[in-house]
């Protein structure tokens, strides 16, 4: 019965998304408010639905009801319930249920905490919103129904893949989600302002919190899948270039580009088009993406079962929403004249720099994405672009971001002499330059990219922290005095430095051995010595495996002790390794057992890693940059605004 | 008309995309290098203690098909009877290699299903598959009277994959 509520619920949404689909448009063409007033309703009403047919789904799992096809097929009744719930969205069906799900919940917020938005483009964002919640029912509906019954029932689920029983990867796609679909908002607002012909500055304003919302879970999401794939998929790497890491990472720089043209849009009123155009952009990557998962068109780690109705489905969909937003930009970018006129060099200017050198790097990505699938249409070839190419791309153009990002903060609006920011930043710049010069020295050079690397990460670093020093008076009555979005501009690019760092130093000094070990016996790895202690057969709850005692030492001392497992699992045959892990903050010391050789050695992996930990570090800057700035009374939906303050404006102030 | 540069590159690649959607292709199997190439030189021992190379592939007067098999293989259990009846035509010289498989594992298989091969060979490190650029087995390579690889299957030969892909290659060898 609980099955067919939730079927019975998804039903109704759909109707009343069907309603929220049109009737608001209707009641704006007649001037009716009452009508108009509906679509709020409407819009919470189908969050309900949408949580009760989840909620159903759930308690299926939970209770593992295998009349269910979709927990027969993804459950087991030998699961931990942690991930027997999160087994809801580890397939197809239940995936497009958390999508439709975050979808309503955007909706719902917007319906909620929009009263600061003008009534008429409020009722329509709500319109377009529901026009995406058809779209996607009528595909869970038609194609992927998740409370679809077999006739007979089976005693026990499939179970579900093992690699994906891990808490990292477990959260890694409600998080994704939220990104993807809270960029819904940013179309819908675009698609609104483009159906009225009215695209205002203030309309700048009220995206791009939403946009920074959605950014700080991609943002979040992505850093979590790669480090799923550091620490569970045991290649020792968090990043391959991989279609479906692609179909993610053009979001977010899309993303990223917008939050900062919206700066300019709001401040200047000019590059109004262009934000509509990335506001659009940047949810059709998310779309891609969805679509390069479910399609099969791509191969990737990360397919779903595929199925060419599917595909289809998804790929008529998207031409219908992207391709009509597109044609609709088309028709009315035009009438979106430039407003306010600033100089090559300001704020402004390093802001379109940005973009300019974002929306290149997305381009390149979505052409290595795809050129396999180019060239085998053209002529058959198959090839694979991998990480040379992306690495390449990613040099290209990320080293002019970051040069342009040290300076970019301290010219003023409008109009900004050059030489006064070089000159603030001169002294932390030069500093930064020494430190990565002597550290590159110290650790007997290498590549000259990781010199510039390092010049980039540190020099940044140090920029971001020169920026907040005023042009006079005290340094901490300045920090005092910073706005939050200030500050969330400060950490959100610091991270990127640290991150910048983690990256240089952790490609560049990682020390790799492969070989083989008996138990007893060592080898050095950089300045450690690992050594394999024991290795003994180990019985999990579901699983069988060898578990290896590894211990690393310095000059005689015991560091950490590894214990890396290479694990079988029953239900379904599976083999997967646990990497062996010590995170620490200077390096990672990082082991993966693998099969044992015909003379009772093991064949090891060993790992010293430098400075992962900026990984982390770095996404984490990003995310908690996101938040404050997010807190910012200017940016808080329906915060009455501070009144001014006569104080002087530290120099460098975002606005 | 710039303006719709973005909805013209947009709707270029949504048509590509169903172009490679509707076309019948899988994208996990990748087109092996080796067709239209002579067979690459090595040399096996048999299943029956002998020795023997790229010879037993080329120059046969008749076409080869080649299996890289191995008992270990649930997928190569399917496609056995698939491999009896193309022996039983008596127009191919059958040759199978045994990959990553023990002799006497390999010798019970055969007692069991059915030996199809002419000679087995024993490629107990997988390294002549590399040269075969062979991704796991069961593959099939069909090779011509002159040597040369004209096909290679993925994965095991059951169903319509024999009608619609074996059998064109054959009938352009000749073959009916």
């Amino acid at each position: 019965m609980i099955g067919e509520l939730g079927h019975a619920a998804l039903i109704l949404t759909l109707m009343l998304a069907l309603m929220g689909a049109t009737v608001p448009h209707w009641a704006i063409a007649r001037g009716d408010a009452r009508w108009m007033a509906q679509g709020r309703a409407l819009a919470v009403a189908q969050f309900l639905l949408v949580v009760t047919a989840f909620a159903a789904l759930t308690e299926a799992f939970i209770v593992s009801d295998f009349s269910l096809r979709v927990v027969a097929a993804n459950s087991h009744t030998l699961k931990p319930l942690l991930y027997k719930i999160t087994g809801v969205w580890g397939n197809h069906e239940g995936s497009l249920l958390l999508w439709v799900l975050i979808l309503t919940l955007f909706s719902a917020l917007v319906a909620v905490f929009g009263a600061n938005l003008p009534t008429r483009l409020r009722t329509r964002v709500l319109a377009v919103q529901s026009a995406l919640v058809v779209g996607f029912l009528l595909f869970i509906l038609l194609t992927s129904n998740p409370f679809e019954r077999l006739a007979v029932a089976p005693l026990e689920g499939n179970g579900l893949n093992p690699l994906l029983q891990d808490i990292g990867l477990a959260l890694h796609p409600p998080m994704l989600y939220l990104g993807y679909v809270g960029l819904s908002i940013a179309f819908s607002f675009a698609v609104a302002a483009l159906i009225d012909g009215d695209v205002t500055p203030a309309w700048a304003r009220w995206v791009r919190p939403w946009t920074l919302l959605a950014w700080l879970f991609l943002t979040g999401g992505i850093a979590l899948g790669a480090g799923w794939a550091y620490y569970e998929l045991g290649w020792g790497g968090w990043w391959f270039w991989d279609p479906v890491e692609n179909a993610s990472f053009m979001p977010w720089l899309a993303a990223t580009a917008l939050l900062h043209s919206a700066i300019v849009m709001e401040k200047r009123d000019a590059l109004k088009s262009w934000t509509v155009l990335l506001a659009l952009v940047a949810f059709a990557f998310s779309l891609l993406g969805t679509f390069l998962v479910r399609s099969g068109v791509l191969t990737s780690v990360h397919a779903f079962a595929t199925d060419p109705e599917r595909g289809l489905f998804i790929l008529a969909f998207l031409a219908l929403v992207i391709g009509g937003s597109l044609i609709l930009y088309g028709m009315r970018a035009e009438a979106l004249a430039p407003g306010g006129l600033f100089q090559t060099v300001s704020r402004e200017g390093a802001l379109v720099l940005n973009n300019i050198l974002l929306a290149s790097y997305v381009g390149a990505v979505l052409l290595g994405t795809l050129y396999p699938l180019i060239l085998e249409a053209v002529n058959g070839d198959q090839i694979s672009v991998g990480p040379p190419f992306f690495n390449f791309a990613t040099t290209l153009l990320m080293m002019p971001l970051l040069v342009a990002l040290m300076a970019g903060p301290l010219l003023s609006w409008k109009r900004a002499k050059l030489g006064r920011a070089l000159a603030v930043l001169a002294p932390f710049v030069v500093t930064a330059l020494l430190i990565a010069g002597l550290l590159f020295w110290a650790r007997a050079g290498g590549a000259v990219m990781t010199l510039v690397g390092l010049a980039l990460g540190f020099g940044l670093l140090a920029a971001v922290i020169g920026e907040t020093r005023p042009a006079q008076g005290r340094w901490l009555k300045a920090l005092a005095r910073r706005r939050r979005a200030q500050w969330g501009m400060t950490l959100a690019h610091g991270g990127l430095a640290v991150l910048v760092l983690g990256i240089t130093i952790s490609e560049a000094w990682t020390t790799e051995v492969l070989t083989t070990l008996s138990e007893g016996e060592g080898v050095a790895v950089g300045p450690y010595r690992f050594e394999l202690v024991e290795i003994a057969p180990k019985a999990g709850k579901n699983y069988s495996a060898v578990a290896a005692h590894i211990r690393v030492m310095e000059e005689g001392a015991v560091v950490a002790d590894l214990w890396p497992e290479d694990r079988s699992y029953a239900n379904p045959v599976t083999q997967t390794s646990e990497a062996g892990i010590a995170a620490r903050a200077q390096s990672d010391l990082y082991a993966v057992i693998g099969e044992q050789v015909a003379d009772g050695r093991w064949s090891v992996r060993l790992y010293n890693k430098p400075f992962v930990a900026g990984l982390w570090w770095g996404a984490a800057l990003m995310v908690l940059g996101g938040l404050v700035s997010l807190s910012d009374r200017r940016l808080r939906v329906a915060a009455p605004a501070r009144p001014k303050k006569p104080a002087a404006q530290p120099q460098g102030a975002v606005s | 008309m710039t303006r719709f540069v973005p909805a013209v590159a947009f709707v270029a690649m949504v048509a590509l995309f169903a172009v490679m959607m509707l076309s019948d292709r899988n994208p996990k199997e990748i087109n092996s290098v080796l067709i239209g190439r002579t067979v690459p030189d090595f040399a096996l021992p048999t299943l029956d203690g002998g020795t023997a190379g790229d010879a037993v592939l080329k120059a046969r007067g008749k076409p080869v098909l080649v299996n890289f098999f191995a008992s270990w293989c649930v997928p190569c259990r399917a496609e056995h009877q698939t491999l009896m009846d193309l022996a039983a035509r008596g127009d191919l010289v059958m040759v199978g290699i045994a990959y990553k498989d023990r002799p006497g594992d390999t010798r019970a298989f055969l007692d069991e299903l059915g030996n199809p091969f002419e000679v087995v060979l024993r490629d107990e490190t997988g390294d002549v598959a590399i040269e075969f650029g062979v991704s796991g087995a069961p593959e099939t390579f069909l090779i011509d009277r002159d040597g040369t690889i004209r096909y290679r299957h993925w994965g095991p030969m059951v169903g319509d994959t024999i009608a619609q892909r074996l059998a064109p290659e054959l009938e352009a060898l000749g073959l009916p």
